[in-house]
This record gives structure tokens, C-alpha cells and sequence, in this order.
């Protein structure tokens, strides 16, 4: 039997404990995430709960675990829908060249200007801050990321003889980007997807640090962050919790992607 | 450009908030009102107004700051003392550290070298760069207190202590930029050693460290500039964030700041500023991409 990689082994383990937390998170948290407790406030690990108290006496585990949701929600529902987008967009690119071609790498590249701190600014002065800013924002940058990767995996499905004669033998573009290119740059962008959430997940982070973010009282791990720099000296736990779970998260998730690719494409193995 | 800028005009004409009210307040005259908005040139087409937004783009005047109360410009300007240095201190650093590291991973693939750089590299490209800048205020400035947690004492304080305020952000955001560069170098290294040019200079006699830094290390740059290029989004989302942290008074801060006080003028040219740079590094590390590869060149 054929040994999977050991990236893919690791980076799916740390996924799926990321990914059962923030489902369990739903039915049951060691304590209620939102539940103040003003006696019980910046206790440290084991004192109070596994990983502590935060300012106002809110379970930190328990937020972490609630944040877990929020952060793979965002990150997730953001990639997929601007991964579809700039999915088609790569096909239709690959499909027509010429003009189409062209006008879809202009759009990518006017998008690909606007990283998702900036369109969150944007969309911020439009919007105000919340959970669709942040996946508008994320969501608008992984169009032309995925545009690109489609785009250039399908232009080799699309060179290749069995593509070149069901063209020949007058089969219409959509359905031959339907049965032979998307099944068979299927499993990059399925790499992708495990990238570029891990992506998405700073990036939400990142909004929610800067209070870009979902809206208190939802958890969320940048917001966490952001309030621990009051409290960097006396409690420095609460830097350290939200920290760790976004760096592991996303670490799964690269690592599920780098193994996904050995596993796909095994000559890539040694140089990635 | 222009297909951006008219983006980002029509969004920020788009968002709720009247400027003049912004300026005045809320309990200004409706008459007062009026005549400000007719000053701002507000009361004009919108077509007219992104004309002669654009107008002001390309002669440096961006109008007038609504809480502020000075040029655009002028602020920009300002606040671009600390953004560059932070932005450049942290390339270089991100440079001077992946190039080597990257080298020494694909020399030697497999070994203790390549370890260390693919940890540093995964590690790297995972933590956010805001939580590693918490981490250095803990460590340095707060338990040992080398550096200042944050703040710009202004070049005026004189060089040392504007260098000594850039220290922790931009090592904050040197890492995540050094980690994907580690990666890209020791790829297109590893790459390019399989190919038949070196594998010729080695048969020929030459040694595998001359051979590496000869042959290989420069025809394994490309891939390293087009990444350089490429991160550039993220080093402006990085900077913001570092900003933040740090309390450094740059150009993430000051988009960040004007948004919250609705001076949508700031935000727009602000945002606009960041969209020009990243499209123009962009079109610059095409053309460096062509000088770099001679085979290139006849393509365009």
C-alpha cells in the first residue's frame, strides 16, 4: 500500500482537531464563552479552566473554541466563494484566450492590488465593520488567486490531444472544460483551497484585530489578541492562547496542502 | 490604475457620511452645510468630481483632510517617514535572512540545514505576523526592555532612536515574508541543480560550492524576485497590522485612523497610494523578470 506523505498525516490531524473543535463548540465549551465573571478575572492556566480567565473572567478555552467556529466559518465561506468565482474566471480564461483572456487578467490584476486589509478599509467606510466585511474582503482576493492557478492548469489540459480532438470533433467549449478540465485540475485546486483558507484565516484575524471583524459578542481569535495588549505583562496567557490556535490552525492547513500536493503530483515532493 | 481608482471612488462615494457634516458637525446650519459642500466641489456630478479627483492624483494635490484639517498629501507624506522604513528594514531583513538559509536547505536537501529551514519556513508562513510583534513587545520590551514597546520619537531624535523604534516591527514583519522566501529560494535552487547546465559545469570540473553559487544561485533568482513582487499585498496588510501593534504613526495607522473617523478623503488616496504601489511593483519586477532571463525578453 502506498504510504501517504507525512505532511498530509500531520497537517490532516491538526485540520480535523481544528475543524471538531469549532463544531463542538456549537453543542458544548467547558463554560459559557460570553459568561462574565469579574472575581475570577486574568487567572492564569489551571487555575481557573485549562487555559485560564481572560480580562472579564470569560473562559479562555472556551473562547477559543467558540473563535475556532467563527475564524474556519469566515476563512472557509470566503475561500470557496471567491475560489468558485476566480475558478470560472481561470476556465473562461483558458477556454476563449484572446480578448476574454485578457480582459479577466486585467480584472485579476486590478483585484490582486486590493490585499484584504485594504478592502476591508474599503468596504468598512461602506459596510461598517462585521462578518460580511471580512468575508467580502478575503472572498474579493482569492478571485484572482484562484483565476491565476485555474488559468494556468488549464491551459495545459487544454494543449493536450484528447482535448485538441474532442474540440475537433465540434464539442462546445463549456463541455469540454466540464468533463475533461475541471476533473482533471481537480485535485490543485483542491490544494489551493487547503492554502489559501489557511490564508484567510490570518487575514480574518487580522481584521478582527484591527476591529474590522465580527462584532462583539461573537469570539474571535484577533479580537482576543487585540484586547490581550492591555494585559501583555500581567497576563501574558491570553497573548499566547488565541496566538497558538491561529498558527496551528493555519500550520494544519498548509501542511494538509503541501501533502495533498506530494500526494497528487509526487515529482514536486522534493522541491516543495 | 485607472479601472482601480475608479473602484475605490465609487465605493468611498458610495459610503454613508457627509463630509461637510463630518467637518462642521452635526449641529452646523443647513445654510453653513451647503456652502462647504459647494467649497469641497460636493454639489458637483460625480463624473466631475472623480475627474477632478484624479485631476489632483497626477498635479499632488488630494484635497484636504476632514479631521485633520491639513493637505492630504502633506500627511501622507508624513506618515510615509515611518511606513518606508519599516517597509524597507523588514526586506532587507526578510532577504538578507531566506536567501542564505534557502541556499544552505537545497545544498544539502535532507539534511539538518533543510530541517531548520523548512521548520522556519512552515512556522513562519502559519503565525500572524501581529501576534509575533506581541510576542517581541513581550519579550524585549516588557521582561528585558531593549526596545521600546512602540511609539516614533521622529528622525528628529535622531537616527538611533528612530532605528531602535523600527527594530521589533520590522522584525515582526520580516518573518512571514522570510519564511515564504526560504521556501521559494530552496525550491527554484533544488530546481535548477537538476538542470543540465550545472550538471555540465559540475562534469567539467567545477566544485559544488562554485558550481552552486556560479551557476545556480543566480538562475534560481527569478522565482525569488517574482515572489518578492508578489508579496508586496501582504507586506502592505502586514505593515498596517505592525502599525497597529507598535503605535507607530505610518500610513496603516492613518487609513485605519481615518476610517474610524469617517475622513473618507484620507482613506480614499490613502487606499489608492497602496493599490499605485502594488500595481507598480508589480509591473517592476516584470521588467526586472526580463532582464533577468535574457530568454524573456524576445516574448515581449
Amino acid at each position: 500500500m502506498r504510504r501517504l506523505p507525512k505532511t498530509l498525516v500531520l497537517g490532516g490531524i491538526i485540520t480535523v482537531i481544528m475543524i471538531g473543535a469549532a463544531l463542538l463548540s456549537r453543542f458544548w465549551t467547558p463554560a459559557d464563552p460570553t459568561g462574565m465573571n469579574i472575581m475570577a478575572r486574568l487567572k492564569a492556566p489551571g487555575e481557573v479552566g485549562l487555559l485560564g480567565t481572560d480580562q472579564i473572567g470569560r473562559d479562555v478555552l472556551s473562547i477559543i473554541m467558540s473563535g475556532a467556529w467563527t475564524s474556519l466559518g469566515i476563512a472557509s465561506t470566503a475561500t470557496l466563494v471567491g475560489g468558485g468565482i476566480g475558478t470560472v474566471f481561470g476556465v473562461m480564461a483558458a477556454a476563449k484566450g484572446g480578448w476574454v483572456e485578457r480582459l479577466v487578467m486585467t480584472f485579476n490584476g486590478v483585484l490582486f492590488a486590493f490585499p484584504p486589509i485594504l478592502s476591508a478599509i474599503l468596504l468598512g467606510a461602506l459596510l461598517g465593520p462585521g462578518a460580511v466585511t471580512s468575508m467580502v474582503a478575503i472572498g474579493v482576493f482569492m478571485i484572482p488567486v484562484f483565476a491565476r492557478v485555474t488559468r494556468a492548469a488549464a491551459i495545459q489540459i487544454w494543449a493536450r490531444d484528447y482535448v485538441k480532438a474532442a474540440r475537433m470533433a465540434g464539442k462546445q467549449d463549456t463541455l469540454i472544460t466540464l468533463e475533461h478540465v475541471l476533473p482533471n485540475i481537480s485535485a490543485q485546486l483542491i490544494v489551493q483551497l487547503a492554502i489559501q483558507t489557511g490564508l484567510g484565516i490570518l487575514s480574518e484575524a487580522g481584521l478582527s484585530f484591527l476591529g474590522m471583524g465580527v462584532s462583539p459578542p461573537t469570539p474571535s481569535w484577533g479580537r482576543m489578541l487585540s484586547e490581550s495588549q492591555t494585559y501583555l505583562s500581567s497576563a501574558p496567557h491570553l497573548v499566547l492562547a488565541p496566538g497558538l490556535a491561529i498558527a496551528i490552525t493555519v500550520l494544519g492547513l498548509n501542511l494538509l496542502g503541501d501533502g495533498l500536493r506530494d500526494l497528487t503530483d509526487p515529482r514536486r515532493r522534493q522541491t516543495t | 490604475m485607472l479601472l482601480a481608482s475608479l473602484v475605490i471612488f465609487l465605493l468611498i462615494e458610495a459610503a454613508p457620511g457627509d463630509p461637510a457634516e463630518i467637518m462642521l458637525g452635526t449641529s452646523a446650519q443647513p445654510d453653513t452645510l451647503a456652502a462647504l459642500r459647494a467649497e469641497l466641489g460636493l454639489d458637483r456630478p460625480l463624473m466631475v468630481r472623480y475627474a477632478h479627483w484624479l485631476g489632483g492624483v497626477m498635479t499632488g494635490d488630494l484635497g484636504q483632510s476632514y479631521t485633520y484639517g491639513v493637505a492630504v498629501t502633506e500627511l501622507i507624506a508624513q506618515r510615509f517617514t515611518v511606513t518606508l522604513p519599516l517597509t524597507l528594514m523588514a526586506t532587507m531583513l526578510a532577504v538578507t535572512v531566506s536567501l542564505p538559509l534557502g541556499v544552505m536547505a537545497a545544498a544539502r536537501p535532507g539534511k539538518a540545514g533543510d530541517g531548520l529551514a523548512t521548520v522556519f519556513s512552515q512556522i513562519g508562513i502559519a503565525v500572524p505576523n501581529f501576534w509575533i510583534g506581541l510576542l517581541l513587545i513581550l519579550g524585549f520590551a516588557v521582561k528585558v526592555r531593549w526596545f521600546p514597546p512602540g511609539g516614533f520619537p521622529g528622525l528628529e531624535a535622531g537616527f538611533g532612536a528612530a532605528l531602535g523604534a523600527l527594530v521589533l516591527p520590522s522584525i515582526a514583519l520580516a518573518i512571514p515574508q522570510a519564511a515564504v522566501l526560504t521556501r521559494v529560494t530552496r525550491a527554484a535552487v533544488i530546481e535548477v541543480t537538476n538542470e543540465d547546465f550545472v550538471r555540465t559545469a559540475r562534469a567539467k570540473g567545477l566544485s559544488r560550492r562554485r558550481a552552486l553559487w556560479r551557476h545556480t544561485v543566480p538562475n534560481a533568482l527569478l522565482p525569488v524576485v517574482t515572489m518578492l513582487g508578489l508579496q508586496i499585498p501582504f507586506l502592505i496588510s502586514g505593515a498596517v497590522l505592525v502599525e497597529n501593534v507598535f503605535s507607530l504613526p505610518g500610513i496603516g495607522t492613518l487609513a485605519y485612523q481615518a476610517l474610524s473617523q469617517r475622513d473618507l478623503i484620507v482613506v480614499q488616496n490613502v487606499v489608492l497610494l497602496f493599490v499605485a504601489i502594488v500595481l507598480v511593483v508589480n509591473a517592476g519586477t516584470d521588467a526586472l523578470y526580463a532582464r533577468l532571463d535574457p530568454r524573456l525578453r524576445g516574448r515581449r
